[in-house]
């Protein structure tokens, strides 16, 4: 499997579109990094919610994140880009690598791992008062990076592009975020963390405040991102998880216990064919 | 006239659909409430307004008498039939924009930090050592300024004065290069009065920008992280533009109360009645000190006098903090951000 998803992300590098100045400025690998985590446990404070899960997240594949609320998979997702730590009391075990570099070792730099693995938050949040394009381009002040205007145009358009949303925008770049519709908002949300070109892409429950077809063009711009960055999503909805991930997995949390995962694979044998009969049962929506 | 309409039960009379009027429905001890918080409410209007009503009222022979000349006036000498505030307007003005010019930034980092840098568990700590420093009489401060920090500042004043002496503001009619520098040319400057000021002026600023700073959205904060930023690149891009009106307010409202201090600035200036940008130099005078001073052996109409300069003061400080109510105001429902 892993063969075949090296071998797809090759191909999709090699016909991905190159778009004008900045891609040759920045040749990232269009196609995303392995991303694995290690016996990861997780603490707040004194109370523990996560024991020793491990899942490989290869390239240029969506991996879905299923369970119950209150069982892990938000806080596993926030680990993943060390957002877990910005919460006071935070503590971990284990190690979380991104194509085989440790992010939490010593020495790592909390901002670059942040850089190289995005994320997309369950409230769409664009800086309110920042133009759309302001907002594609934010991360790259964040980060430092200096673009000329034209590269600039160039980013904004791929991104938004990229996230689906340049035809409805493109005639007013210059409007406030706020102005866009809550799937708009989302959409403008994933071309900005698109800008800083990241390897990883993580959403945590991106369409749950979203109607169905603001859901439906999230999806869709999910299927066209997969082939060019690694995703991790977080969702409550199993048609979603069924829809959008080639592998998921299902995370339960016993009554005053840790989370873990309990079952990981293909999405499609996971739906039909669950080895764990707790799945079966929560796919089949008998609880949960 | 009735109509039996198609939605109704049969046979039921409705009334005529015409708009009534909806009032929020009260119970009694709603009432009850209501009348005292509005009689509170409007008690302390009247208070306010009553204090602006009597200065006005004592201020009108003096204004009769003086006319403009009370505004151009810069001399304070009752005995000469010489009263006028314009020397002390002068003088208020410059110990207040001291105090600002060295409260606002501190006051900005100091928010900054206990928001977004300080430990959760020192955070408590420091805001109550903020709320402490604005519970610290003013006359402590003055003495403070007086003692402790006098000495030390007129070494910062001679340094100023020495190397930016060409700059009007910075220069004192005296020889900074001296084998014995004359000191008491340093002492009971504006500069000093500013900055025993500027520290009741830190906790108020600081106080309302931390409260502005708390409120900068969590969602947009993460986002900011979430790209790769720094706290000070989070700081920069969403939480200080965020804070722009409660920065201006906080700072505002420490301006109000740094143009109406007097304790601390009567102990520590030499008083002067003389228009003059040199703020390192000794003397000045402001209104609050001028009426603090001379309040205790003033005859009836130099009571009047007096009244009237706090008349004047009473109406800038009331101009001040009005405008900062209303930035603080419109601040809360503006949750703008940008680079």
């Amino acid at each position: 499997m892993t063969t075949a998803t090296d071998e797809a992300l090759i191909q999709s590098t090699a016909d991905g579109q190159i778009m004008s100045g900045w891609s040759e400025r920045a040749p990232s690998p269009r196609g995303g990094a392995r991303l694995e985590a290690i016996e990861v446990s997780a603490w707040f404070g004194q109370t523990q919610v996560l024991d020793d899960v491990s899942l490989s997240m290869p390239p240029a594949t969506v991996t879905a994140l299923i369970g119950p609320s209150g069982c892990g998979k938000s806080t596993f997702l926030r680990i993943l880009n060390r957002m877990h730590e910005s919460v006071p009391g935070a503590q971990l075990a284990g190690e979380v690598r991104l194509n085989g570099e440790d992010i939490y070792a010593p020495g790592q730099r909390v901002t670059r791992a942040r850089k190289r693995i995005g994320m997309v938050f369950q409230k769409p949040n664009p800086f309110p008062a920042m133009s759309i394009a302001d907002n594609v381009t934010s991360g790259l002040a964040l980060t430092n990076i200096r673009i000329s205007r034209g590269d600039r145009r160039g980013l904004v358009e791929d991104c938004l592009n990229r996230a689906g949303l340049w035809r409805e925008v493109k005639d007013r770049l210059g409007a406030p975020g706020s102005v866009l519709s809550g799937g708009q908002q989302q959409r403008l949300c994933i071309a900005r963390a698109l800008a800083v070109e990241p390897e990883v892409l993580l959403m945590d429950e991106p369409c749950s405040a979203l109607d169905p077809t603001s859901t439906r063009r999230i999806e869709e711009t999910i299927a066209e991102l997969s082939s060019q960055v690694t995703i991790v999503i977080v969702t409550h909805n199993m048609q979603q998880a069924h829809r959008v991930s080639q592998q998921a997995a299902l995370f339960l949390a016993d009554e005053r216990a840790p989370g873990g995962i309990v079952e990981c694979g293909p999405t499609e044998q996971l739906f039909s064919n669950p080895v764990d009969p707790r799945t079966a049962d929560y796919v089949d929506g008998r609880f949960g | 006239m009735t109509i039996v309409g198609n939605g109704s039960p049969q046979g039921v009379q409705i009334t005529p659909r015409l708009p009534r009027r909806l009032t929020p429905g009260r119970e009694p001890s709603d009432w009850i409430f209501h009348g005292l918080a509005t009689t509170v409410g409007l008690s302390v209007l009247a208070v306010t307004g009553a204090i602006g009503l009597f200065l006005g009222y004592q201020s009108i022979p003096t204004l009769r008498h003086y006319g403009w000349h009370f505004f151009t006036q810069s001399n304070w000498l009752p005995e000469l039939n010489q009263i006028g505030i314009a020397a002390v307007l002068v003088g208020t003005a410059e110990v207040a924009l001291i105090a600002m010019f060295v409260s606002f930034p501190l006051a900005l980092m100091f928010a900054l930090f206990i928001t977004d840098y300080a430990p959760p568990r020192i955070k408590s700590w420091l805001v109550s050592a903020v709320d402490l420093m604005a519970a610290v009489p003013s006359i402590i401060y003055g003495l403070w300024g007086f003692f402790l920090l006098q000495p030390h500042a007129i070494d910062v004043a001679r340094w100023l004065s020495q190397y930016l002496g060409w700059l009007p503001i910075f220069h004192v009619d005296t020889d900074p290069n001296a084998a014995v520098w004359q000191q008491s040319s340093y002492t009971g400057s504006a500069f000093i009065a500013g900055l025993a000021v500027s520290m009741m002026a830190i906790p108020l600023a600081c106080a309302v920008m931390r409260a502005v700073f708390d409120q900068a959205p969590l969602g947009e904060r993460e986002a900011a992280m979430a790209l790769g930023g720094t706290r000070f690149g989070v700081a920069r891009t969403v939480v200080l533009p965020f804070a722009k009106g409660g920065i201006i307010g906080g700072t505002m409202l420490a301006l109000g109360r740094a143009l109406g201090e007097t304790a601390a600035v009567l102990i520590i200036i030499s008083p002067e009645y003389l228009i003059k940008a040199r703020i390192l130099e000794a003397g000045t005078q402001t209104i609050s000190a001028l009426i603090a001073a001379n309040f205790g052996d003033a005859t009836t109409s130099q009571l009047s006098a007096l009244l009237t300069a706090g008349f004047v003061l009473f109406l800038i400080t009331l101009t001040v903090n009005t405008c900062a109510a209303v930035v603080i105001r419109r601040s809360r429902s503006g949750a703008s951000t940008d680079i």
